[in-house]
């Protein structure tokens, strides 16, 4: 099956997609970021430079995750005072979306909720020890930051950028559960999942390290 | 040339320190957010690519790490650099008690540390799972995925001395509240600062796992004493030792069962006497002629008396009748009671016996010959007091091959020696490691 191809309305260049639910992009050329509407591309803005590399992962990293393949095709990276992390947006062999967040090394693998949970304490609420139901599990409170939407990369299953400064709450449980509550949209978005061990995965594609 | 790879070579960024211009080399591929200026030791921002300075610093003595930054080694199989050392400080009762801990980093597993106390050895990794605490006993206890971990003491620990870089923006000065729980050989510790709470496990590591992994060619101070998480040396081996001795003890038992059955045990001679001391004339006799049967074995001999508060003496002989083979013993049998101050009291028994081994079958009668001392008694309404004989009624009977359980109480006391060493043992371990925590008895 041909991967649905585009074209950069700012430099003419092909747009690829790897993830045919994918609702926005990056031009790999002129750093554009592009929404997608049917067949036409939509420039919204550019990406500013990205801050230096710190992940190991990188577009098109594959892996496995509980059977199922997966590979990396987007990502968003937030800012917050004491450093950035990326979330890698990650597709399925079966089409559905995941989320394989990488914050100072510390790996976790998250799915959206879907319907979003209603009923979340509000974001100016939130302290760590807090405890609550989210879709029947308890979850406790461990990190609240405040972090920035730095930049993006790539393929995002929804629109994502010019976001202002929200509020993220990091949710734990005894059994290595691990949920992330982004307050950027009313009601917030919910992403559950758990935290999960770097060779478990069994990454692919990796990027090298000089001297490692 | 071996046919692996050579290690390749670090790389290595390097920057000058705002400060003092010195090269500041940087490890952390961009995961680190503060670096320590190797000549001035001033903290620097190394999220910042001017590397703001954080913190200068003025230390009095430069400390050394054991393990030197920069040196790779394998930790759980993966390669880990050093890129880190800080000393952390808690002062209790007015002493302060400093130890070292080393950060770890590879650029795909990323962070890991090395503490080490006195010799002890600790290796650390940040926890997955929220751990959960209860109190059990009145005393705090935490559970991680099923591991329960006895709180051990609750402290102050400060930043005294830093070196390299941090993933986090280190200070010296800087205090965080901490809470250490254990289940030998790991360790949890809750970590609190500006209402962020962390957790990290740590696993006691021997000084030599530590030396091999990053191939030092020093090599690093023995431990002294025992610190909180340390294994006790002989983890295991108590359960064994007491498995050991229910089997062997229960072999015993089968053994003595056995033994048991297989006697004869048969009663071969028993008759009822009456001595009476004042009567003069010569006071050993013999008995009539019984026969032992079977094999070489013991003979029994038990003596029942009705003495009351009185003693007597018996020389007796057990004699072979056809060869005239003797074997002589004498018993003094005693028994005495009363009541004092303290209440009651009794001494000695009015019974006794005595086993005879190897004893060859064949027909054997007894000499038996009684001493008493004539006793005098104060009789009621009498003026003076007037010597007057009791005597004793005793019965002796004598028993073919008893079963004996000397040899059997022998042996469960040998058995019983590891395990209860090695249970003293673990005890001590057990109190010199909680001597140090909140909880010692001192």
């Amino acid at each position: 099956m041909a991967k649905p191809v585009g074209q950069c309305p700012n430099c003419g260049a092909p747009v690829e997609f790897h993830f045919s639910s994918a609702v926005q992009t990056t031009c790999p050329y002129c750093q554009s970021i592009l929404v997608r509407h049917d067949v036409n591309l939509e420039k919204v803005g550019v990406v500013a430079d990205l801050p230096p590399e710190v992940s190991p992962i990188q577009l098109l990293t594959e892996g496995v995750y509980r059977g199922l393949s997966f590979q990396v095709v987007g990502r968003i990276i937030y800012e917050y005072e004491l450093g950035s992390w990326n979330e890698w947006h990650c597709v399925t062999h079966q089409g559905t979306s995941l989320w394989l967040s990488d914050a100072m090394a510390q790996y976790a693998i998250t799915q959206e909720a879907k319907p979003r949970p209603l009923n979340l304490p509000a974001a100016e609420e939130m302290r760590p020890g807090q405890r609550f139901l989210v879709n029947g599990v308890n979850y406790e409170v461990t990190h609240v930051t405040k972090a920035r939407y730095r930049g993006v990369q790539g393929e995002l299953p929804f629109e994502y950028w010019d976001k202002n400064e929200c509020i993220f709450v990091d949710l734990r449980t005894p059994d290595a559960r691990f949920a992330t509550i982004d307050y950027s949209e009313q009601p917030p978005l919910v992403f559950l999942g758990e935290m999960v061990d770097f060779d478990s995965l069994r990454l692919k594609h990796l990027r090298e390290f000089e001297g490692w | 040339m071996s046919s692996q790879p050579a290690t390749p070579k670090p790389s290595i960024r390097s920057v000058s320190c705002p400060n003092c211009g010195g090269t500041v080399e940087l490890r952390g591929l961009g995961r680190s957010l503060s670096v320590v200026c190797i000549q001035c030791l001033s903290v620097l921002d190394a999220s910042t690519p001017s590397l703001e300075i954080l913190q200068r610093f003025q230390v009095r003595e430069r400390i050394r790490p054991r393990i030197p930054l920069g040196v790779r080694g394998k930790m759980r199989g993966d390669l880990y650099e050093v890129i880190g050392f800080q000393v952390r400080t808690m002062t209790v009762e007015g002493i302060d008690y400093s130890w070292s801990e080393y950060v770890l980093f590879n650029p795909y597993k990323g962070f890991r540390y090395l503490s080490e106390y006195n010799g002890h050895w600790n290796d650390i990794v940040v926890v997955h799972s929220q751990p959960q605490q209860s109190l059990e006993a009145g005393r705090p206890v935490v559970t991680l995925l099923g591991e329960k971990f006895r709180h051990f003491q609750h402290y102050r620990a400060r930043t005294t001395y830093v070196m390299g870089e941090f993933p986090w923006k280190v200070q010296v000065g800087e205090e965080v509240l901490c809470d250490d729980y254990v289940h030998p050989p790991r360790i949890l510790t809750w970590e609190q600062q500006e209402g962020e709470a962390n957790w990290s496990l740590g696993e006691y590591t021997p000084k030599t796992v530590i030396e091999q992994n990053f191939q030092l060619k020093e090599k690093l101070p023995e431990p002294i004493g025992v610190f909180a998480n340390q294994p006790a040396p002989d983890q295991g081996m108590l359960g064994m030792a007491w498995r050991q001795f229910a089997t062997w003890a229960l072999v015993l038992v089968c053994v003595q069962i056995l033994f048991v059955f297989f006697h004869a045990n048969k009663k071969v001679f028993s008759r009822t006497y009456y001595f009476n001391p004042n009567v003069g004339g010569e006071h050993s006799f013999v008995t009539d002629i019984f026969e032992l049967k079977g094999r070489t074995s013991n003979v029994k001999l038990d003596l029942r008396t009705d003495l009351n508060n009185n003693w007597a003496y018996f020389q007796i002989a057990l004699i072979n009748a056809d060869n005239g083979q003797a074997f002589a013993f004498g018993r003094q049998v005693s028994y005495y009671h009363g009541r004092d101050s303290d209440g009651a009291w009794t001494e000695g028994s009015p019974q006794d016996s005595v086993v005879l081994s190897s004893i060859p079958a064949g027909k054997y009668y007894l000499r038996i010959e009684p001493e008493m001392e004539p006793q005098a008694e104060r009789l009621p309404g009498a003026r003076t007091t007037v010597a007057r004989v009791q005597g004793v009624n005793y019965q002796i009977t004598v028993t073919r091959d008893v079963p004996t359980w000397g040899f059997f109480w022998m042996g469960v006391l040998l058995l019983l020696i590891p395990p209860v060493y090695r249970t003293l043992r673990a005890g001590s371990f057990e109190m010199k490691r909680w001597a140090e925590s909140d909880y010692s008895s001192s």
